[in-house]
């Protein structure tokens, strides 16, 4: 293949993969809507009442129960095969280019890697972690990022410049976008966490399927205990190491370096919270939120707001650099 | 959790964290605190207490994190100076008083450093008496089982007909199958537990980990620092080419940022030349007539003879190491070689000219300063295009990096070209007390020279001529001593190491007791995990099913 075809093959990849989320979500919509319709016991009654959310006390519908399980079943095969093209699309944007390479040399790729990563993420853990209850707000997020990658961040194929080529950059890369999959799931469990607190359990809808609020945030916690280290590993080790070769200095204070600290630092708060009396759950997941909140302004804000940045993917070259010109004195 | 301490027991083995509600005997005696008899000791001790509390560290954590947010969104004068004296002129209200809050510095104010300074205290004072602790419990028994096991949250229990002994041996078996340290029965001699019941632990390295996890930072902190105070960065345009070259001394640098505790004796000796220096363009695709690779050849000796000359690649990405000192290639661009004659036909200037590139396609623009000229100073200011065309709109451009068909384009100007008489940029020309030179043929214009290399041309009104010989390439190199940067790295490497044992080694302690009961032997199961993040109910689940199983067969 050749490849202009590769990259074709690639978009229409991408489009695939939109559609068959897209159609799993429906399909989890419609799980849902017959899991709020599910209405037997008044919902007042069990609202508050502290009741856990799995006591069996519904007579159960067997006809709805069905329904429930078949499009739940449904929307995780769609996901799955929407994964798979998903990874046709990366694999494409890969074999497009001359030489080969990884794919994420600008943001359009980024984004399609990072994706992708939250996605296969939550197929993996799935049964580990009992995480259909996820499913609609995974299916969301990923689906409206690779619409917006589509729409507005889409770049052709291209080279790497020398800069980029390094296999440094490869680990780091690599390792930046599994720890931001890692925390974005961990992220989404930590805002289902803090809607579940405020509603109280619930015996009917989507609340219903949610598991209890330990459950969730051990779940959270163990996806950020993944996620931390990698992290660590991207931002403290693989970053400055090729930061040093490129730049020569190995931290810079550049924005995005800087905004990377201040991730780790938030979830290191996270971290401590988790073992603080007095910021364990509802604290601890504001944090996880926080750092969340941090780990995207890097990735979508800095390139946006800051020009200093020299990680700033609209300017790959980092040669010609006129940084200092107007120092240079004349005796 | 009150029934974590319950269980850590008395022994305290792994304390609960400092900050947490477990609570501390010690200090806080029966003579303890009578309200307003806190003496300055106890003062100084409860000052202590709160800073080395896990609340404090957290609360600092934060502060850090959003102490470092203004230096990401206001330009940082130790970043890019350029930038930020720029933005300084186009705010002049805000200047100074950011400059008071040290803004354009964030990461050297004091605020900054109070802050990491605080959390460096507060990390050594909690590591320090963990490390104690720890280091008594690694000799530690694990802690006697409670008394009633079955209160814990993950517990269980069942009857079996089985004798206590046998179902306590084969959980002591098991247990040790499983790498738990088992407690060494203590004989019924201590009361408080006969010996009804297994006592196991597991997990030990967690707390080590953690300890070295915050160790580590430390040292981190002190390799950064190191770097930060005894090392330098400098950078330099060096011209490629035989007749330029460049000598590590503080002289030769074009801008040079030194940490507050360098000194110029460190800085090693050497001198290199830059032999040639390639590029290899991307002919096809999107980017094309972009550079994708760079190579620059140089010859670099250390004696002061050059008997030692080696020659190396330098490259992107490819440092070039002389002893302690670094050498990066960060830039490239195009030197044309001027000369320009003055009116009594002497050579006033002669050499190649740094023009700084403006974008990626190398149009680069520059200045000549004829200062010896005589009658009148001569300067010229312009643009360089490396690829010269005229656009489809028919204005001049630059089809490409590459010199395929190199053209100056340049004014001139004549008079003083330093009313001031102070050090000036070599790229900006001052024409403040220097004139136009207009164009003869239509005085309204001013001239412009439109050049290719091996043009002459002579310039009105006797002033001279300006000659465009050819054109060379100049690198810039940042050169710079970071020591340090080797402790920092094996810091964070020992950091994440650290983590790694802490976060998913996942300390456990797990008590088997059975007793004779009515109905046969009661034996009740139960774990507790201290991390917070394992799943002890599966723990106890699958050790009850194991002691169940082995008896059936
Ligand atoms: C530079 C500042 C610090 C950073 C980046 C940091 C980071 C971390 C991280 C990532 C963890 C999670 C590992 C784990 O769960 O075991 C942790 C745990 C812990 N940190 Fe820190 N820490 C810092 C300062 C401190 C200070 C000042 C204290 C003392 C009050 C402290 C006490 C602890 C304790 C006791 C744990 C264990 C919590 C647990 O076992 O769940 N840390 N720290």
């Amino acid at each position: 293949m050749t490849d202009t075809s590769w990259g074709m093959l690639s978009n229409q990849a991408v489009g695939a993969a939109g559609v068959l989320y897209f159609l799993a979500l429906i399909a989890h919509l419609v799980e849902w809507s017959a899991l709020s319709a599910r209405k037997r016991v008044p919902a007042e009654a069990l609202v508050g009442a502290g009741a856990p959310a799995e006591q069996p006390a519904v007579p159960v519908d067997e006809d709805r129960e069905h329904r429930v399980a078949l499009f739940g079943r449904l929307g995780f095969l769609l996901t799955l095969i929407a994964l798979a093209a998903h990874f046709v699309a990366l694999l494409g944007r890969g074999m497009a280019a001359d030489p080969h390479r990884v794919p994420w040399g600008n943001m359009y790729e980024f984004t399609l890697s990072g994706t992708f990563v939250v996605a296969a993420a939550y197929v993996v853990l799935y049964r580990r972690f009992d995480l259909h209850w996820m499913a609609p707000l995974v299916v969301t997020f990923v689906l409206v990022c690779l619409m917006i990658a589509v729409l507005w961040l889409y770049e052709p194929v291209a080279q790497l410049t020398e800069a980029l080529n390094s296999y440094w950059l490869v680990i780091h890369v690599i390792s930046a976008i599994l720890a931001t999959g890692a925390f974005t799931l961990g992220g989404i469990t930590s805002a289902v966490y803090l809607v579940k607190a405020r509603v109280g359990p619930r015996e009917t809808g989507w609340m219903s399927r949610v598991p209890s609020l330990e459950v969730l945030d051990r779940v959270a916690y163990r996806i950020h205990a993944f996620g931390f280290p990698v992290w660590t590993f991207a931002v403290l080790i693989t970053g400055p190491i090729w930061a040093h070769q490129a730049w020569s200095s190995y931290w810079n204070w550049d924005p995005k370096e800087v905004w990377a600290f201040i991730t780790w630092v938030v979830y290191a708060g996270y971290l401590h919270a988790r073992a603080t009396a007095g910021w364990r759950g509802r604290n601890a997941a504001i944090l996880a939120l926080v750092g969340m909140a941090t780990l995207w302004f890097n990735f979508i804000g800095i390139n946006y707001f800051s020009t200093t940045s020299q990680h700033s993917y609209a300017a790959p070259a980092p040669v010609p650099s006129t940084e200092h010109p107007a120092l240079a004195i004349q005796g | 959790m009150t029934q974590r301490s319950s269980v850590t027991g008395p022994e305290g083995r792994i304390p609960d964290f400092p900050g947490e509600e477990s609570p501390e005997p010690d200090g806080q005696g029966p003579d303890g605190r009578r309200p307003g008899e806190l003496n300055l000791r106890e003062m100084l001790r409860w000052a202590w207490r709160q800073l080395t509390s896990m609340r404090t560290a957290l609360v600092l954590l934060l502060l850090l994190a959003l102490a470092a947010v203004p230096g990401s969104l206001i330009p940082q004068s130790g970043v890019d100076s350029l930038k930020t004296s720029r933005w300084q002129d186009a705010h002049t209200t805000l200047t100074p008083i950011y400059r008071k809050l040290g803004l354009f510095d964030v990461y050297s104010t004091p605020w900054f450093g109070a802050i990491y300074v605080l959390l460096m205290i507060s990390l050594i004072g909690c590591i320090l008496p963990r490390l104690r602790v720890y280091w008594r419990g690694l000799r530690a028994q694990p802690p006697a089982a409670p008394r009633h096991l079955l209160r814990l949250p993950d517990s269980s229990s069942y009857t079996t007909a089985e004798e206590p002994e046998a179902v306590l041996a084969r959980a002591r078996t098991l247990l040790k199958k499983q790498r738990y340290r088992i407690r060494a029965s203590t004989g019924p001699a201590t009361g408080e537990t006969a010996d009804d019941a297994v006592s196991g632990e597991r997990g030990f390295l967690r707390e080590a980990g953690n300890l070295v996890f915050h160790l580590s930072i430390i040292l981190v902190l002190v390799g950064f620092a190191m770097g930060s105070l005894l090392g330098y960065k400098g950078g330099v345009i060096v011209v490629v080419g035989k007749d330029a070259g460049f000598t590590n001394t503080l002289s030769q640098y074009d801008d040079f940022d030194p940490g507050s505790l360098f000194s110029e004796s460190r800085m090693d000796p050497f001198t290199f030349n830059i032999d040639d220096f390639k590029v290899s363009w991307i002919n096809s695709g999107p980017k094309r007539g972009m550079a994708k690779g760079f190579k620059s050849e140089l010859t670099y000796c250390q004696k002061a003879d050059c008997s030692d000359a080696t020659k190396y690649d330098l490259r992107v990405n490819h440092p070039l190491k002389i002893g302690g000192t670094e050498v990066f290639l960060i830039g490239h661009g195009y030197a044309p070689v001027i000369t320009v004659r003055d009116g009594q036909g002497n050579v006033a200037y002669s050499g190649p000219t740094v023009f700084l590139p403006q974008n990626q396609t190398f149009f680069s623009f520059g200045v000549v300063k004829a200062s010896a000229a005589k009658p009148e100073q001569i300067g010229l200011q312009g643009v360089f295009y490396p690829t010269f065309i005229m656009d489809d709109d028919g204005n001049p451009a630059t089809l490409m990096g590459n010199d395929l068909n190199p053209l100056i384009s340049m004014h001139v100007y004549a008079g003083d070209l330093n009313p001031t008489g102070g050090p000036q940029s070599v790229y900006a020309l001052d024409t403040s007390a220097a004139k136009q030179v207009m164009n003869p043929d239509n005085p309204k214009q001013p001239l412009r020279l439109d050049m290719k290399p091996g043009q002459t041309v002579a310039l009105p009104n006797g002033l001279g001529s300006v000659t465009f010989d050819s054109v060379v390439r100049w690198n810039r190199l940042q050169i710079s001593q970071s020591p340090g940067k080797d402790l920092a790295l094996i810091g964070v490497v020992l950091c994440l190491v650290g983590l790694l044992g802490s976060l998913f080694i996942r300390p456990r302690r797990v008590w088997v007791r059975a007793r004779r009961g009515e109905g046969g032997t009661l034996v009740e199961v139960a774990a507790l995990d201290r991390s917070g993040g394992g799943d002890t109910a599966a723990v106890v689940r699958s050790l009850v099913e194991a002691l169940q199983k082995e008896k059936q067969s």
